[in-house]
C-alpha cells in the first residue's frame, strides 16, 4: 500500500466514510469524527506509519490536509501523496 | 426566590466564563434569570436544551430557583427522541439555543436572553406538578425511552452540598466543562461549585481540539471531570507531559476505570502535588454516592471509596441480609438525603412524591476491604457504560427487534457493545440502527453474524454463551 492509501484508510475506517468524502474533512463534519474517533484516527495513523505523535500535533490535526502537513514534519518523515 | 443556589451572595463574582470571552457574573445570573424566569410565569414544565453555554445554564439556575422544573435534555438529541419525550410530558416552554429555533416551527417565541430563546410549545396538556419535583434527567445514554429521574430540591441541594464538602470547594476553584449539562455528573460540577461561588469555564470544545487547551490553559481551568474514555484519551494525548500550571484537580465518575489507568493518574497526581479523585454514582442518587478520598488514590487502586458524606453504603447477599465479612460480594444499597423521588415515564407521573425514601438499589455487585473501602465487581443488571452513558442491553434488543422483526441479541463490556444477528444482511443495518438511536461513536458497536442466537429451552437468550465472542 501507498501512504495515501494507508492514510486514506485510516479515515475511512475510523469514520465510516468514503474515498470521496476525505478532501476538505474536518474534525466533527461527520459525527463519527468526535473526540473518540480522533482518538482512533491517531491510533490507526501510528500504527500504519509506525510513529508516536505529540500532543500538539494530535490537537492540531483538525483535518485531512493538516494531517498531511503534520506527519509530514521531519519527527516522523511521512509524505502522504 | 433561592431554592437552591444564593446568588446574590456572590454578586460580583464571575459565575460563567466562556471560550469567546464572553461572561456572566453571579448578580447577572440572578438578575437575568429572575427576568427570564417571569417571562415563564407560574411554575410549569420547561424543556432545556443543554449545551455547554451561558444561555444554557441561565435557563438552568432561573429554572431551578423560581420552581420551574426543567427536563434536562441535549441540545443534539435525535428527532424522534425529542418528539417522543415532549410528546410523553407535554412541557409549556422550551428553553433551546437561538440557532435552532428554526426546528421548533409553530411554537412562539416569547423572549431571548444571550444565546438562548424561549419557546411556548401550545401544548394544551399540562400535568400537574409534586410540590418536591425539581428536575429531570435521563439516566445516561437514553436510548429512546421516555424514562426520567424525578430529582428534588432537597437532593440537588443536599448532593452538592456534601460535593462541595469532600471536594473542599472554594470561590477560587474554576472548572472547566468536559461533559454536558444533561448527564448528572457534569450538572454536578456545576451544581456543587455555584453554591461557593466559583468560576465555571464553559466549553463544548473537547479533549481532542486544540481550543480546548487554547481556553483551558488562558482561563486557568484548575479541575476537570472525565469518564474512564476521558482518562483513556487523556493518556493517549501524553497528558502527563503538559504543562497545566491551573490544574489542581481530576475527578474521575461514569464508570469503573481499569486499575491501570487508576494507578497511572494517581502516581501522576501524587509526584506533581496534585488531587485524582475516583467517585462513584448514579442518576438516581442525583449525581454521587461515594469517592475515594485523593491521598488514598494510590493505596486504594481500583476503588471507588467510601460514603460521600451524609451517605451510607451497605451490601446485601442475595437472601438480602447484610454482609458484614470483608471481601464478600453483594448488592450495594446505598442511603441518603440525595437518593432521588424515582423515576418518570410519562407526565402523569410527576404528580408523584418520594417512592424511594432515601435507599437506592444500585445494581451494582460491590465487595468492601477491611479498611471499609468499596470497589465494584460487577453489575445485577444487564447494561454497559459506553464512553460514560449507561446503555441498556434489554432496551437495545427490544428496539432492534420492533425495528426489524429479526432474531438478535446484544452484549459486551464496558465502551464495546456486540450485537449478534443470524442473517448476514441484517448486521450492518442493525449496527447503524442502534449508533443512531444511542448517537455514540460507531467506534464502540461491532454487529457479529452467528448461525444462531444460544437459547436454553425455555426459549431465553443465553447471554453468557455469548460472552466468548467479546471477553
Amino acid at each position: 500500500m501507498t501512504n495515501l492509501e494507508k492514510y486514506n484508510q485510516a479515515f475511512i475506517e475510523n469514520f465510516e466514510v468514503t474515498e470521496d468524502q476525505l478532501p476538505g474533512l474536518k474534525y466533527q463534519d461527520v459525527e463519527a469524527w468526535d473526540s473518540v474517533g480522533h482518538m482512533g484516527l491517531i491510533a490507526s495513523l501510528e500504527e500504519a506509519f509506525d510513529i508516536m505523535m505529540d500532543t500538539d500535533d494530535i490537537i492540531d490535526f483538525g483535518s485531512y490536509e493538516i494531517g498531511k502537513q503534520i506527519l509530514a514534519k521531519d519527527a516522523y518523515g511521512v509524505v502522504v501523496e | 426566590m433561592n431554592r437552591i443556589w444564593n446568588l446574590t451572595a456572590f454578586e460580583d463574582r464571575t459565575a460563567l466564563l466562556d471560550e469567546d470571552g464572553e461572561s456572566m457574573t453571579y448578580g447577572q445570573l440572578w438578575t437575568e434569570g429572575d427576568e427570564l424566569a417571569k417571562a415563564v410565569g407560574d411554575r410549569c414544565l420547561a424543556f432545556i436544551l443543554c449545551r455547554n453555554s451561558i444561555g444554557s445554564v441561565l435557563g438552568y439556575t432561573a429554572f431551578l430557583n423560581h420552581g420551574i422544573v426543567p427536563v434536562m435534555v441535549n441540545s443534539h438529541l435525535e428527532g424522534t427522541l425529542l418528539s417522543n419525550l415532549l410528546e410523553a410530558y407535554s412541557p409549556e416552554y422550551l428553553w433551546l439555543p437561538a440557532d435552532q429555533e428554526a426546528q421548533f416551527q409553530g411554537m412562539k417565541k416569547t423572549y431571548d436572553a444571550r444565546d438562548y430563546v424561549l419557546l411556548k410549545t401550545g401544548f394544551t396538556k399540562h400535568y400537574p406538578l409534586h410540590e418536591d419535583l425539581a428536575l429531570l434527567i435521563t439516566t445516561s445514554g437514553s436510548t429512546g425511552s421516555p424514562k426520567l429521574v424525578r430529582q428534588s430540591y432537597t437532593n440537588i441541594l443536599d448532593n452538592a452540598q456534601s460535593i462541595a464538602e469532600y471536594l473542599r470547594l472554594d470561590e477560587m476553584e474554576r472548572p472547566i466543562t468536559t461533559l454536558p449539562m444533561n448527564y448528572v455528573y457534569g450538572l454536578s460540577i456545576i451544581n456543587s461549585h455555584f453554591l461557593v461561588g466559583a468560576t465555571v469555564l464553559l466549553t463544548d470544545k473537547g479533549l481532542m481540539q486544540k481550543e480546548f487547551w487554547q481556553f483551558f490553559r488562558e482561563a486557568g481551568a484548575s479541575s476537570f471531570g472525565g469518564v474512564p474514555y476521558t482518562y483513556e484519551m487523556l493518556f493517549k494525548l501524553r497528558f502527563f507531559r503538559m504543562d497545566l500550571p491551573s490544574l489542581r484537580t481530576v475527578t474521575q465518575a461514569g464508570g469503573k476505570i481499569t486499575p491501570e489507568l487508576h494507578e497511572k493518574f494517581a502516581a501522576w497526581a501524587a509526584e506533581t502535588g496534585r488531587n485524582f479523585v475516583v467517585m462513584y454514582g448514579a442518576a438516581e442518587a442525583t449525581s454521587r454516592m461515594g469517592y475515594l478520598p485523593p491521598e488514598k488514590a494510590v493505596e486504594k487502586k481500583g476503588s471507588m471509596g467510601i460514603p460521600i458524606p451524609g451517605g451510607v453504603f451497605e451490601l446485601l447477599d442475595a437472601e438480602g441480609s447484610r454482609i458484614t465479612e470483608p471481601y464478600t460480594t453483594g448488592e450495594l444499597v446505598y442511603t441518603g438525603k440525595n437518593v432521588t423521588l424515582g423515576y418518570a415515564e410519562s407526565g402523569e407521573d410527576l404528580i408523584r412524591g418520594d417512592e424511594r425514601h432515601g435507599h437506592l438499589e444500585t445494581g451494582d455487585m460491590a465487595q468492601f476491604d477491611e479498611d471499609g473501602y468499596y470497589y465494584i465487581v460487577g453489575r445485577k443488571k444487564r447494561f454497559l457504560k459506553i464512553y460514560g452513558n449507561r446503555v441498556n442491553l434489554d432496551e437495545i434488543d427490544r428496539m432492534v427487534k420492533a425495528e426489524f422483526q429479526i432474531e438478535m441479541a446484544s452484549a459486551g463490556r464496558d465502551d464495546h457493545l456486540y450485537l449478534f444477528v443470524t442473517d448476514k444482511k441484517m448486521a450492518e443495518p442493525v449496527r447503524e440502527f442502534v449508533i443512531g438511536k444511542t448517537k455514540l461513536n460507531p467506534a464502540a458497536f461491532k454487529a457479529v453474524v452467528l448461525d444462531e442466537i444460544p437459547k436454553n429451552d425455555a426459549g431465553k437468550t443465553l447471554y453468557s454463551e455469548l460472552a466468548k465472542y467479546y471477553e
